[in-house]
């Protein structure tokens, strides 16, 4: 049992959360702006990297360093709409989609120009224990502090979400953006607004990764179909059902690798993947709207 | 030369969606305090009318003043600023919003302090300031229209446009709303309204004007047009 909690589902909740962290920034795009942003992925690299350049040029502790890659990656992203997403807004959904495809290989590019093609991490050489909480229950300082802070900025992006004006605006927009210019909402600001949360929420994410694993160019781009089938499972367009379906397959995919049956893994680690895609066919066969009703087009 | 200037006029406007005009030439005013009922058959170019008001609409040619300011081909954002609140027909809440943060929005553009008038508001409109937690999505449809009417007011507009607010109520509630509609106005707001219902909306109305086919066909007082014959055997039901 302990093994179980140890070794499987504590790793599955960290991975949860960053799925969870990408996801509700995919799903407030396309709420907002009503595409997929296949350039959420690259955006949690570069934001991992923001994190290891600051890190690396200034000494600042990661505490530090984090909140200020956050803010840096946002303000990416309301340039690159600017340049890139904004002159298609009054376009098929179609054309904002493939221009954040090309926005995906553009952002990668320029990681594996500026850093390099291998591999960094934000502490080298350096190994973080696994502290002992209870007998037998083992977790990683490094680990506890992830999902706290995911935690932290859920419940950050909750109390934005209901609390402020330009929160529920965002909310309003999703709900039906047309309605939103007619009501006099700004909506450019608000988008603005998704743009800088969805982006800070990606570095997040981003910096999670590599400090669970290492940071490569790819390492984005190879979660954006987990996240996409997180934001989808719960809900495209809902944030909330983007962390549960974040925390869903994230958990999922850790788990069915546990020897349930016998003494082999069930499901051979390099299946996680495809759980994901099965859980989200799955989900989405018993109730196409997702967990919590998002948009379902027909 | 007028005292106090038309809220609203129009000015031989002709336009439409795209090269083909949807209404021709049409002449149209509401004055302070008024309301004002347009009726006519399906595709008369009813709501297309109120449209072209609110900036959603290429105009081939006209002129369209509010208060005496021109607003010609104005953006929707700017139309709204200066104090002209649209009720779409349908979709015209945020059914994930509550009332009260529906209401909130519909003070979006407001830069002071919002809660004034949102107390007005309520006192106007009582059944929203009991359901204001509740999701918008989860009333009923009378209470939706009554939801999407406070939410215009809330900029404290110079005129309330209003696209058919009867339309699919059952007969209950469609008198309940225009008799909402009659509240509104006289706390101060005019109203211009598009309206199948006719008889029920020429009974409140100041004025009303009949469209056929994208034209003006007849304009009178709300009792004359219902006293008309021709009217009445076309919209009236006899």
């Amino acid at each position: 049992m302990l093994i179980f909690i140890n070794d499987y589902l504590i790793h599955g909740i960290v991975i949860g959360s960053i799925y969870a962290l990408g996801a509700v920034g995919v799903s407030l795009v396309f709420g907002n702006l009503r595409f997929a942003n296949f350039a959420h992925g690259s955006l949690m690299t570069i934001g991992a990297y923001f994190a290891l350049a600051i890190m690396h040029n200034t000494g600042l502790p990661i505490m530090l360093a984090l909140p200020l890659a956050m803010v840096l990656t946002g303000l990416l992203c309301v340039g690159l709409d600017k340049a890139f997403i904004r002159p298609f807004r009054a376009s098929a959904t179609i054309i904002p989609l493939i221009a954040s495809f090309g926005l995906a290989l553009m952002i990668q590019s320029a990681v594996q120009m500026i850093w390099g093609p291998g591999m960094h991490a934000y502490f080298p050489g350096q190994i973080t224990r696994p502290v002992e909480i209870i007998e037998g229950l083992r977790v990683s300082p490094r680990h506890m502090w992830m999902v706290a802070a995911a935690l932290l900025f859920m419940l950050a992006l909750h109390l934005l979400l209901t609390r402020t004006k330009i929160g529920k605006a965002m909310r309003a927009m999703a709900d039906n953006a047309e309605l939103a210019r007619l009501t006099g909402i700004d909506t450019e600001r608000v988008i603005v607004a998704t743009w800088l949360i969805a982006g800070a929420l990606a570095c997040a994410a981003g910096v999670m990764l590599g400090l669970d694993t290492q940071l490569r160019p790819m390492m984005g781009f190879e979660l954006l179909l987990p996240i996409f089938a997180a934001a989808i499972v719960g809900g495209i367009g809902q944030p909330y059902g983007a962390m549960a379906g974040g925390l869903l397959i994230g958990i999922a995919q850790e788990l069915v690798s546990y020897s349930w049956l016998g003494t082999g893994p069930l499901i051979s680690p390099s299946y996680k993947e495809g759980v994901a895609f099965a859980i989200m066919v799955l989900v989405l066969l018993i109730r196409p709207s997702g967990i919590f009703r998002g948009r379902v087009y027909s | 030369m007028n005292a106090s200037p038309r809220i609203l006029e129009l000015e031989n406007v002709s336009g439409g969606y795209g090269d083909t005009d949807i209404i021709h030439n049409i002449d149209l005013y509401v004055e302070p305090g008024e309301i004002v009922v347009i009726i006519g058959p399906n595709g008369a170019g009813k709501s297309t009318a109120i449209k072209a008001v609110f900036g959603l609409l290429q105009l081939s040619s006209g002129r369209i003043s509010l208060a005496g300011k021109d607003i010609t081909n104005a953006p929707t954002a700017q139309v709204v600023r200066m104090g002209v609140c649209y009720v779409p027909q349908v979709a015209n809440v945020f059914p994930t919003l509550t009332v009260e943060e529906n209401l909130e929005m519909g003070a979006f553009a407001r830069t002071d302090d919002f809660h004034p008038r949102l107390n007005e508001v309520y006192t106007l409109l009582p059944p929203l300031k009991q359901k204001r937690r509740q999701p918008a999505g989860t009333l009923s449809g009378g209470q939706r229209q009554m939801v999407a009417i406070g939410k215009a007011l809330m900029l404290d507009p110079q005129i309330l446009l209003l696209d058919e607010p009867t339309a699919g109520l059952s007969p209950k509630f469609q008198s309940e709303i225009l008799e909402i509609v009659k509240q509104v106005n006289r706390a101060g707001t005019p109203v211009l309204m598009v309206e199948q219902n006719a008889k029920q909306s020429l009974k409140i109305a100041d004025r009303g004007y009949v469209f056929v086919d994208g034209r003006k066909r007849t304009e009178d007082s709300g009792p004359r047009l219902l006293a008309n014959a021709e009217i009445a055997e076309m919209f009236l039901g006899g």
